[in-house]
């Protein structure tokens, strides 16, 4: 693992040629773009100018990558913005029919003007990251290892519209113990990797990247870093991940930590619920009715909502800013929650990938039936941020978890645990984990 | 009537300043644009180049209105389609996970470089177009008197994602008779209005414009054109608006036309369960509701999120609308096969240069699911299936729901889009129906 991280390098290469580009990005594992109509033009015309990636191939090698965007594709980027075409205003106050015009215009006037994607490359530069193929599709992660030789191994999976860029502030606390409030018996050895599809990871052209391949992957991903006894993390897909782990059993995984326990009975009781129990039904009723269109939409037709979000960087937007909105915990200002910055990291990842569609097929490829319930054998923490979509009950987590060795719930933060309260979700992960530690 | 007719006036107006713009629009109902530089910008720096409908503002009187869309909206259209950018192709064959990339590709590059707006918009000029403001809101609508003084006023209703557009080779039949086929006593005077929020009505600006209200309006205006006596049709909102114009029995309506009748199975089912005939429209519901209605719950609870994609990207936008030709018009695999791809693209073009994605999409939010439902109708009703259509009910549910239903037939070709795709059919439907309450 050493010389991975030796391995690193800090040469971006020009884009002159595309013969050029590709050899060097080959060489150096550096992303950049080359012009659309030289890679992927179908139809004539189409495209000649639109900025896009291509990843360097991955191999089973674990190849050091730094993200470096070309320039073009944060100057279109900014001419798109400058060029968008707005709806009118919605006939509403607030968000009930989405995110209003005045707050996304604002946002965008901020993406145009004052965000800066350097920044945002520079932290993700200043961590070890890598591509290594697994199972065809090349995957992008940042793989910190603690000083401490008996770390235990951890993988974060984040979900959507989240990214890699939820888990930036925990990384130096989970690795890094004693400078961050800890003791040497807490550290982590930390992996995060980006689903397929998303952020620097390939797109999968064929179908059949679900949670159980998905957690497989990961299974080999971990032995490829030689890690022979570790643990897992998610929420949202990377819950949907985690659970698939803590059924799949592979070996050396010796427990999992979620902040979305994806547990729900099969049939619900209509009466006799606990109090905990209706709100969770309650909660999942005005999701299912209310919130879900996003869900439906990405889980039957990915392709034509990913055409627009691909098209329109206000659309991609607004499409993740609702979210951020909606699940994270703030009494009226997102932004007390998330910071613009923060937010337009993740937002822009999305962008200057081009991963609205192929972020969107995980939801057409798992159906609920392959990440909600099942019995788990291994031991399972759990924390539940109290403005999770829907807090599940401590008694239907205790039905499908046989070894539930940790439930905490706290008194802040949402869906997006690790970015909204890095303090405390460090905190859950050294306090749930604590009991595994050989 | 007659002045009405008399009054069009041929001459759009030069856009050589906003104030003279602005008269002579009023003067003339000639919508247009503002330039560039005088668009109100509420988020600095923003939309400095996107055109920008301004329809003139409308009054009680009936004031004729004529298309004409600034030639800066097409290029600028042509400049955001050839700067397309696009997400990497579906994992799939078909369209399971929405438009397929290479279609998507192909539709474009044609309305790119082939098609011709100012064709539809002088066919549209060709007919008596007009807007006048009801209940607050300025409605477009197309009014062609046939020359039979006895004709059987009619007023045909649009839904989503059709328009005007899907009426337009069925006005000469309608009104001209004796030109088509037909015979003096089977002639219609033809009224076809654009919903609010769709082409060149006014976008609400305030909630609660949905089909009872609208249902209303539909009258006022039929009694502001003179007509005591007349008939009413329509599919999808179409039916909508025309169900709910039987249900309120609106003054002067005696009879109702439904190519889509929204007829969803009568709870609760008879001893015994629902029949064989039944099994088919039941099957359709159920894949409708798992596959098939994300658009509908994206749109009914979030048309604003949605909706910036949507107006910023005119292939987001065409996206939207071909997936519903390919699902729903009668064709084994390309929509093309039912309706022409310059059909569609006209009415694709007339959301996208009215900029209607989002003001459109919150007819959803205002009326499905609340709406939108099984309504028993006791004026008389006639009801024609179109095999091709995506829900296709039987009879015996429209024997349970109209008490007095005097037509029923099914249609062995064309869908959603009766009128657009098989003109003759649909003209033969309403002469045949109408017949038996002239």
């Amino acid at each position: 693992m050493k010389n991975d991280l030796v391995n690193r390098t800090q040469v971006a290469a020009p884009a002159i040629s595309r013969r050029n580009f590709i050899g060097a990005a080959a060489a150096t594992g550096v992303a950049a773009i080359v012009p659309a109509g030289l890679e992927s033009l179908r139809a004539e015309g189409i495209a000649k100018t639109a900025a896009q990636f291509v990843l360097p191939a991955a191999t089973t090698a674990v190849t050091p990558f730094k993200v470096h965007v070309p320039q073009s594709a944060l100057d279109d980027l900014k001419k798109r913005l400058a060029n968008a075409r707005w709806p009118d205003k919605e006939p509403v106050t607030g968000w009930s029919q989405g995110v209003p015009l005045a707050k996304i215009r604002a946002l965008a006037d901020y993406w145009a003007r004052d965000y800066d994607w350097r920044r945002a490359e520079r932290a993700l530069n200043a961590l070890p990251q890598f591509r290594t193929a697994l199972d065809g599709v090349g995957i992008y992660f940042i793989h910190a290892r603690s000083k401490h030789e008996h770390a235990l191994p951890i993988i974060l999976t984040h979900g959507w519209p989240g990214s890699v860029f939820e888990f930036l502030e925990v990384i130096r606390p989970l690795t890094d113990p004693t400078a961050h409030g800890g003791n040497e018996n807490d550290a982590f050895h930390v992996v995060v990797p980006a689903l397929p599809g998303f952020g620097f990871s390939d797109k999968p052209a064929e179908k059949g990247w679900n949670v159980v391949r998905i957690a497989n992957a990961w299974a080999t991903l971990m032995k490829r870093l030689g890690y022979e006894r570790w643990v897992a993390q998610g929420g949202d897909w990377g819950a949907g991940v985690t659970t698939a782990l803590g059924h799949i059993q592979p070996p050396g995984l010796a427990g999992i930590h979620l902040n979305w326990a994806l547990v729900f009975p099969e049939k619900i009781p209509t009466e006799g619920l606990s109090q905990d129990e209706q709100r969770a039904v309650d909660a999942e009723a005005i999701f299912r009715t209310q919130g879900a269109g996003y869900f439906l939409e990405q889980a039957t037709r990915p392709q034509t909502i990913g055409t627009a979000l691909a098209d329109s960087p206000v659309g991609q937007a607004a499409w993740i800013y609702e979210k951020f909105n909606a699940w994270t915990d703030h009494d009226g200002d997102v932004e007390s929650a998330l910071t613009k910055d923060q937010m337009l990291d993740d937002i822009s990842l999305y962008w200057l990938t081009d991963s609205a569609a192929s972020s969107a097929r995980i939801y057409w490829e798992n159906n609920p039936a392959t990440y909600v319930g099942g019995k788990i054998e291994l031991p399972v923490g759990v924390s539940v941020f109290p403005r999770e979509i829907y807090r599940a009950p401590r008694g239907w987590a205790e039905k499908d978890y046989s070894k539930l060795i940790y439930w905490n719930e706290l008194p802040k933060g949402g869906h997006f645990a690790a970015f909204e309260q890095p303090a405390a979700f460090v905190r859950e992960l050294r306090a749930c984990f604590a009991t595994l530690r050989a | 009537m007659n002045d009405d007719l008399e009054n069009r006036t041929g001459v759009p107006a030069s856009l050589t300043s906003r104030r003279t713009f602005i008269r002579e629009a009023a003067e003339t109902g000639v919508a247009s644009i503002f330039s560039p530089g005088l668009v109100p910008i509420s988020a600095q720096g923003n939309a400095m180049q996107a055109a920008q409908f301004v329809l003139p503002n409308a009054t009680k009187d009936v004031a004729p209105f004529k298309v004409h869309v600034p030639q800066a909206a097409l290029v600028d259209l042509k400049k955001r389609l050839a700067n397309a950018r696009w997400p990497n192709k579906e994992p799939v064959t078909d369209w399971s996970q929405g438009v397929p990339l290479a279609k998507a590709q192909g539709l474009v590059e044609y309305w790119r470089t082939r098609y011709d707006w100012r064709r539809v918009e002088s066919t549209l000029n060709g007919l008596p177009q007009f807007r006048t403001q009801i209940d607050g809101l300025g409605i477009y609508f197309i009014h062609v008197r046939s020359k039979h003084e006895n004709a059987l006023p009619i007023i045909l209703t649009h839904g989503w994602p059709g328009s005007i557009i899907e009426f337009l080779q069925v006005i000469g039949p309608l009104t001209d008779p004796t030109a088509h086929g037909g015979k003096a006593d089977e002639a219609f005077h033809v009224v076809i209005l654009s919903l609010p929020g769709f082409g060149f009505s006014d976008k609400p600006t305030q909630v609660g414009s949905g089909l009872p209200r609208i249902a209303n309006a539909w009258a006022v205006l039929m009694a502001r054109l003179g007509y005591s006596h007349y008939v009413a049709q329509g599919g999808d909102w179409g039916a909508g608006v025309t169900s709910w114009m039987a249900k309120q029995r609106v003054s002067g309506l005696t009879a109702v036309h439904l190519n889509l009748p929204i007829l969803f199975p009568p709870p609760p089912p008879r001893p015994g369960g629902y029949t064989a005939a039944e099994q088919p429209a039941l099957a359709q519901l159920g894949k409708y509701g798992s596959d098939g209605s994300a658009y509908g719950l994206i749109q009914g609870t979030r048309p604003q999120t949605l909706g910036y994609g949507l107006a910023d990207s005119p292939v987001g936008q065409a996206m939207w609308i071909y997936e519903k030709f390919q699902a729903w018009s009668d064709n084994k695999a390309d929509p093309a096969e039912a309706i022409s791809v310059d059909h569609m693209l006209d009415d694709i073009s007339l959301y996208w240069l009215t900029d209607t994605a989002a003001s459109s999409a919150r007819l959803y939010f205002e009326s499905w699911g609340k709406d939108f439902g099984r309504m028993p109708i006791d004026l008389p009703v006639a009801v024609s299936i179109f095999k091709g259509d995506f829900f296709t009910p039987p009879k015996v549910w429209g024997d349970q729901t109209y008490s007095k239903l005097f037509y029923w037939n099914e249609v062995p070709k064309g869908g959603h889009f009766a009128a657009l795709e098989q003109p003759e059919l649909f003209v033969d439907e309403l002469r045949k129906s109408f017949a038996q309450v002239r």
